[in-house]
C-alpha cells in the first residue's frame, strides 16, 4: 500500500513536531509513508471563509499531488472533513452552476481513500495499541469537524486508553467546541476567545498535565489561551502521544 | 413599544458587549445548560428519532418544491370551512390587511398569542400607529413588551432575564399596562407566573380580537395547529370573536398525518417534553365553539427569495424549535440581542439574511457569526445544514453572484469591507499551487523566528489579545523531511 | 396583479430549476414504542399523566359517580360546567351548581365558575395526552380553559391509543380538537418547568374500566 502523509500547511509551517511524530508512529507500525513535497493546502479556509472559487485550484491540486497514492493520511480531523465532506460538495455545485461533473471526477478519487490519523491506525491498520508510552495526565478534546463531519466516535479514546503510563481524565462538556473556527477565531474574536477561556477552564478542572486534540489548529487557539492564562497544562496533539515510547518519551 | 432591531451594529461588534456582560453570560448559560440535557434526554426516549427526523426533512422539502400547489389547496379548504384567506406579499401588506381587519371589528386593542411571524413584520408597531393596542400573553413575550425591550429567543423571548430581572419588571410595568404585580411579589417562578395569570385574565376576558400565528397548517383538511404551553394561546384562539392568524407560506405540510411527525419531534426539540400541555387544531370555523369570524394571512416577506436558492431554501424547512440555539456555543456567549433579528442564533443568521437580504451590516456580518461547530445541524429535527448554508452565505457577502430579492432576479456586488481578506486569499491561492513560493515563505518565517513578537499590533490583536501566537519552529517539516529524507538518515 | 397572484408567481419561478425526479417520504419511523399489553399501556398513560402534573384516578364505572362527587367536593367547588351530553349518571352524587355549556355564557360567567367534568376523545399513553374534540360529552372549547379545575374521565381501554400516529388517525380533522398534557405550564422563566398558569391549573384525569 503506497500511503501519505497530508500534512496540512499549518502543521508543516508552525507543527513539524506533529509531522515527525506520525511519520515515527506509522515507520513503527511498519508503513511506509511518503511525504509527497509538492503539497499545500487543501483549501478549507478559504472555502470556510466564503472564497469557495479561489479553494477550487487547491482542491484540483490537492487531487493531483496524491493521486497515485492508496491512502491518505492527514493529523487533523478538520482537513481530512475539508477533502471528505466538502470535496464532493464542491464538485455538486460546480455542477449546479453549469460547469459540468470535471471537478467532481477529478476530485473524487481522493475523496474515498483520504484517512484522518486516528481512522487510518483503528479501521485501515486495525489497531488500537499502537505500543506508545506516555507517563502523564491527559484530557481529550475532541475537536468538531473530527466529531460531527468524520465521526470519529471513539476512535481517539481508544487509542488513548491503550497508551501505557497514560491515565485519561474526563473532560467536561467535551463536545462543546473550543472556539477556534478558523477565520471565526479573528472575525468574532470576542465570542471566539471566551469559547476557548471556558475549554481552558473545563480542562484545567480535570488536573491534568496535557490537554489533547487531533487537530493542532483548535490547539493553537487553545495553547495561545493556556499561555494566556498561565495555566500551566500544555497542548500536545495525538499522534506526539501516540508516536512516543519508553525509548524516546515525547514531553 | 417594545425596542426594535433597526439599525444593529455588526454581529462582533453586539457580542463584544454581552460576552462582557457577566449577569447576561451567566443567564444564558444556566438557561441553555438546563435545557440541552433535557433535550437530549427527551430525544433519547424514542429509538427511531433517525427515522422521524428524516420524514421531517423529506415532508419539508416536498412542500416546498410543489408550494404553489399546496398554498391553493389551504386557500380551497380554508375558505370551504368558513374561513377568509388573505395573501401578503411582505411585512407592509400583511400589517396593513390586519390593521384593516382588527378597525372593520369596530375594536381597539387586541390579544396576541406568541408568534414570530408577527414580530418579523413588527406587527404591534403597525397596529400601535393605528390606535390599536396589541397585547402580548405568552409570559415571555409579556416581559420582553412590559420591559421595553426586544426578544432574544425563539421559544423563550425573555431567556436574557433571571427570576430576579423579571420580577422587578413585573413589579414597575405591570400597573403601566392593567393590573398591577400582587404586593410583596417575589422572584419564585410560581409566583411570577402566577402574577401573569392575575395581570392578563382581564385581558382575555374581554378581548374580542385574537392575533396568532400557527405552527403548522395542513393542506389537504385547512386545519391550523399552535403548539403551546401555557393556555394564552387557548384563550385567545376559542374566546375572542374573531381570530386573525398570519403565517408563513412554509408553514404548510400536505397530509393531516404529517404532524404525526413534527407533533413528536416538536415538543421534544423544544422544551424538551414528550409533548407540550396544549396543542390547538382548528379547521375554518365551528358553528358555536369559538371565533365566528376567521381570517388567515399567508406571509411572503422574503420566502420566495430563499426558496429561490437551492441551497439556501432547506432554511425554510424551519419549525422554530430552537434546538439550535440552546445549542450554540457562539449564541450563549453573544446572546439572541447580538443577532439583530425576531430570529437569533443558527437558525437565524441563517434565516435572516435571506429574508431581508444581506445589504446591511448586521446582515452580511450573521453567516460569520458561528464557528462552524455543527452543533446546529446535529440536533436539529428537520435536518437543515445550517453550516452548509452559512459558508454558501458567506459567499454571497464576499463573492456576489446571482440572487432574488423581492421576487425579482438580481446580481450582487460583493460586499464592501473584505477587500484585504480577499486580496489575502488570492495570494494564499496563489502560493499554495505554488509549493516552490510555500517554502520559501515558510523559510523565511523561520529564519526570522527570533524577532517574532508574542502579540500582535492593529488588526492582529484579534488573535494575540487573548491568545499567544505559536512559535514559528527552526525549520518547516518540509525541510526536515528533505534533509533527513523522512528521518531515514537518523538526524531529528 | 394581486397579492395572490405576485406571491404564487414567486414561488413558481422560484422552484423553475427543481429537477423532476424527487425523493419519497419515507415513513419507517415506529407506529408505536414497544411493544404493551393493554393494561401496560393504560399503566403508562397513567404513569406520564402523573409525571407531568395531572392527578390520576381509577376507578370502576359503577364507582366513577361517587369518584366524582369526592373530587368536587375536596376542591370546594360550589359549582361545576357541564358539556351537553355527560352522562347524567356522572354527576348524580354532587351537590354544586351545574352550569350547562350554552353558547350565550361570558366568558366572565365562566370565570366565576369553578370546575369542569368532560369526557374525552382519546388518550395517549406515550405522551401523557388527552384529545377533547368537542363532541357532547366535552363540551365547547372554552368550557375546559377558563375553570381552574379540570376533571377529565378516560373510557379505558377503550379511549387509550399508545402514540401520536394512533391518536391522529382517531381524530377527525374538521372538528376543533385541545391536545392537554398536565395543567398548563410554562418555561419561560430560565427555561425550567413551572406548572400554572392561565388554563386550568389542576387537571385530575379518572381512568373508568367497564
Amino acid at each position: 500500500m503506497r500511503v501519505a502523509l497530508f500534512l496540512t500547511c499549518v502543521n508543516d509551517t508552525l507543527y513539524p513536531d506533529t509531522g515527525r511524530a506520525v511519520v515515527k508512529l506509522l515507520t513503527r507500525l511498519g508503513v511506509e509513508v511518503d511525504f509527497p513535497s509538492g503539497q499545500t493546502c487543501c483549501g478549507q479556509a478559504h472555502y470556510n471563509t466564503g472564497y469557495r472559487h479561489e479553494a477550487e485550484p487547491l482542491a484540483r491540486h490537492f487531487a493531483e499531488v496524491f493521486a497515485e497514492y492508496d491512502a491518505v493520511v492527514t493529523p487533523s480531523g478538520s482537513c481530512g472533513a475539508m477533502v471528505r465532506e466538502l470535496y464532493p460538495r464542491m464538485g455538486e455545485r460546480a455542477r449546479a452552476e453549469g460547469r459540468g461533473d470535471t471537478l467532481t471526477a477529478m476530485l473524487a478519487p481522493v475523496v474515498p481513500k483520504t484517512y484522518e490519523l486516528t481512522e487510518f491506525l483503528v479501521d485501515v491498520l486495525g489497531v488500537t495499541d499502537v505500543g506508545a508510552y506516555y507517563p502523564h495526565t491527559v484530557t481529550y478534546h475532541p475537536t468538531c469537524h473530527g466529531l460531527r463531519s468524520l465521526g470519529l466516535g471513539d476512535r481517539p479514546r481508544r487509542l488513548l486508553e491503550a497508551v501505557k503510563g497514560l491515565e485519561l481524565l474526563e473532560l467536561p462538556g467535551a463536545e462543546e467546541c473550543c472556539g477556534f473556527g478558523g477565520t471565526f477565531a479573528v472575525k468574532n474574536a470576542d465570542v471566539s476567545a471566551a469559547m476557548g477561556a471556558d475549554k481552558v477552564r473545563n480542562a484545567e478542572s480535570t488536573g491534568a498535565e496535557v490537554l489533547c486534540a487531533a487537530d493542532n489548529s483548535c490547539l493553537m487557539h487553545l495553547g495561545g489561551t493556556m499561555a494566556r492564562l498561565r495555566t500551566g497544562m500544555r497542548p500536545v496533539h495525538i499522534a506526539e502521544i501516540l508516536a512516543s515510547t519508553e525509548e524516546a518519551v515525547t514531553v | 413599544m417594545s425596542g426594535t432591531f433597526v439599525g444593529m451594529p455588526a454581529f462582533p461588534e453586539a457580542a463584544r458587549t454581552a460576552v462582557r456582560n457577566p449577569t447576561l453570560r451567566g443567564n444564558l448559560r444556566h438557561a441553555t445548560h438546563t435545557i440541552r440535557d433535557k433535550r437530549a434526554r427527551a430525544v433519547a426516549e424514542l429509538d427511531d428519532w433517525a427515522a422521524l427526523r428524516e420524514a421531517g426533512r423529506r415532508i419539508k422539502d416536498h412542500t416546498l418544491r410543489h408550494l404553489d400547489r399546496y398554498l391553493v389547496q389551504v386557500e380551497e379548504a380554508v375558505t370551504a370551512a368558513g374561513g377568509t384567506v388573505h395573501w401578503a406579499a411582505d411585512a407592509e401588506e400583511a400589517n396593513a390587511i390586519v390593521a384593516r381587519l382588527v378597525k372593520e371589528t369596530g375594536e381597539r386593542e387586541v390579544v396576541k398569542v406568541k408568534s414570530m411571524a408577527t414580530q418579523e413584520i413588527g406587527l404591534n408597531e403597525a397596529l400601535e400607529a393605528e390606535g390599536i393596542h396589541a397585547y402580548e400573553t405568552d409570559l415571555a413575550e409579556l416581559i420582553v413588551q412590559l420591559g421595553k425591550d426586544r426578544p432574544s429567543h425563539i421559544l423563550v423571548p425573555a431567556i436574557h432575564r433571571n427570576r430576579g430581572e423579571i420580577r422587578d419588571i413585573f413589579r414597575s410595568e405591570m400597573g403601566e399596562w392593567g393590573r398591577p404585580a400582587p404586593e410583596g411579589l417575589t422572584d419564585a417562578p410560581a409566583e411570577l407566573a402566577e402574577a401573569a395569570r392575575l395581570h392578563l385574565r382581564e385581558k382575555f376576558l374581554r378581548a374580542k380580537v385574537g392575533i396568532s400565528g400557527a405552527n403548522f397548517v395542513v393542506a389537504e383538511t385547512g386545519t391550523l395547529v399552535v403548539v403551546e404551553s401555557e393556555g394564552n394561546g387557548r384563550m385567545c384562539l376559542t374566546l375572542p370573536e374573531t381570530l386573525i392568524s398570519v403565517v408563513g407560506i412554509e408553514k404548510v405540510v400536505p397530509r393531516w398525518q404529517d404532524l404525526e411527525v413534527f407533533l413528536q419531534t416538536l415538543p421534544r426539540s423544544s422544551t424538551a417534553e414528550r409533548m407540550n400541555p396544549y396543542t390547538s387544531m382548528w379547521t375554518g370555523t365551528t358553528d358555536e365553539d369559538g371565533p365566528g369570524t376567521f381570517h388567515l394571512v399567508l406571509l411572503d416577506n422574503g420566502r420566495t427569495d430563499a426558496l429561490a436558492d437551492e441551497v439556501g431554501r432547506q432554511a425554510l424547512r424551519c419549525i422554530r424549535c430552537s434546538a439550535c440555539l440552546n445549542v450554540c456555543p457562539v449564541y450563549e456567549r453573544a446572546g439572541g440581542h447580538a443577532y439583530g433579528s425576531v430570529y437569533p442564533g443558527p437558525i437565524g443568521a441563517i434565516l435572516s439574511p435571506q429574508l431581508r437580504g444581506t445589504g446591511s451590516e448586521i446582515d452580511a456580518s450573521l453567516p460569520y457569526a458561528s464557528s462552524l461547530c455543527g452543533a446546529c445541524y446535529e440536533v436539529c429535527p428537520v435536518a437543515i445544514d445550517i453550516p452548509e448554508v452559512l459558508v454558501h452565505l458567506r459567499e454571497r457577502v464576499v463573492q456576489g453572484g446571482p440572487a432574488v430579492r423581492r421576487g425579482n432576479r438580481v446580481v450582487l456586488r460583493p460586499a464592501k469591507g473584505h477587500a484585504a481578506e480577499r486580496a489575502a486569499m488570492r495570494a494564499a491561492q496563489w502560493a499554495f499551487t505554488h509549493p516552490g513560493a510555500l517554502r520559501a515563505g515558510q523559510r523565511l518565517a523561520s529564519r526570522t523566528r527570533r524577532f517574532h513578537p508574542r502579540t500582535l499590533p492593529g488588526p492582529g490583536r484579534a488573535w494575540s489579545g487573548t491568545r499567544d501566537l505559536p512559535e514559528v519552529p527552526a525549520e518547516p517539516f518540509r525541510d526536515w523531511w528533505q534533509r533527513t529524507r523522512g528521518g531515514k538518515d537518523g538526524a531529528e | 396583479m394581486s397579492s395572490r397572484e405576485r406571491v404564487l408567481g414567486r414561488v413558481r419561478r422560484a422552484l423553475a430549476d427543481v429537477p423532476p425526479d424527487e425523493e419519497p417520504i419515507a415513513r419507517d419511523y415506529l407506529r408505536e414504542h414497544g411493544r404493551r399489553s393493554t393494561e401496560e399501556t393504560v399503566e403508562l398513560l397513567a404513569e406520564n399523566l402523573a409525571d407531568y402534573r395531572a392527578i390520576v384516578h381509577r376507578c370502576t364505572d359503577g364507582q366513577l359517580p361517587e369518584l366524582l362527587m369526592r373530587l368536587l367536593a375536596a376542591h370546594g367547588s360550589g359549582s361545576v360546567v357541564v358539556p351537553p351530553e355527560l352522562p347524567a349518571y356522572w354527576l348524580e352524587g354532587v351537590d354544586a351548581t351545574r352550569v350547562q355549556d350554552r353558547a350565550a355564557i361570558t366568558p366572565r360567567e365562566l370565570d366565576r365558575v369553578d370546575s369542569v367534568v368532560t369526557g374525552c376523545a382519546v388518550a395517549v399513553a406515550e405522551t401523557g395526552t388527552i384529545v377533547l374534540d368537542g363532541s357532547p360529552d366535552q363540551g365547547r372549547r372554552r368550557i375546559t380553559l377558563v375553570p381552574d379545575h379540570h376533571v377529565c374521565v378516560v373510557r379505558v381501554p377503550d379511549q387509550v391509543v399508545s402514540s401520536v400516529p394512533q391518536a391522529l388517525a382517531r381524530l377527525d380533522p374538521t372538528r376543533p380538537s385541545t391536545w392537554i398534557s398536565g395543567p398548563s405550564a410554562t418555561s419561560d422563566i430560565e427555561l425550567d418547568r413551572v406548572e400554572g398558569v392561565h388554563g386550568p391549573r389542576t387537571l385530575e384525569v379518572v381512568l373508568v374500566e367497564g
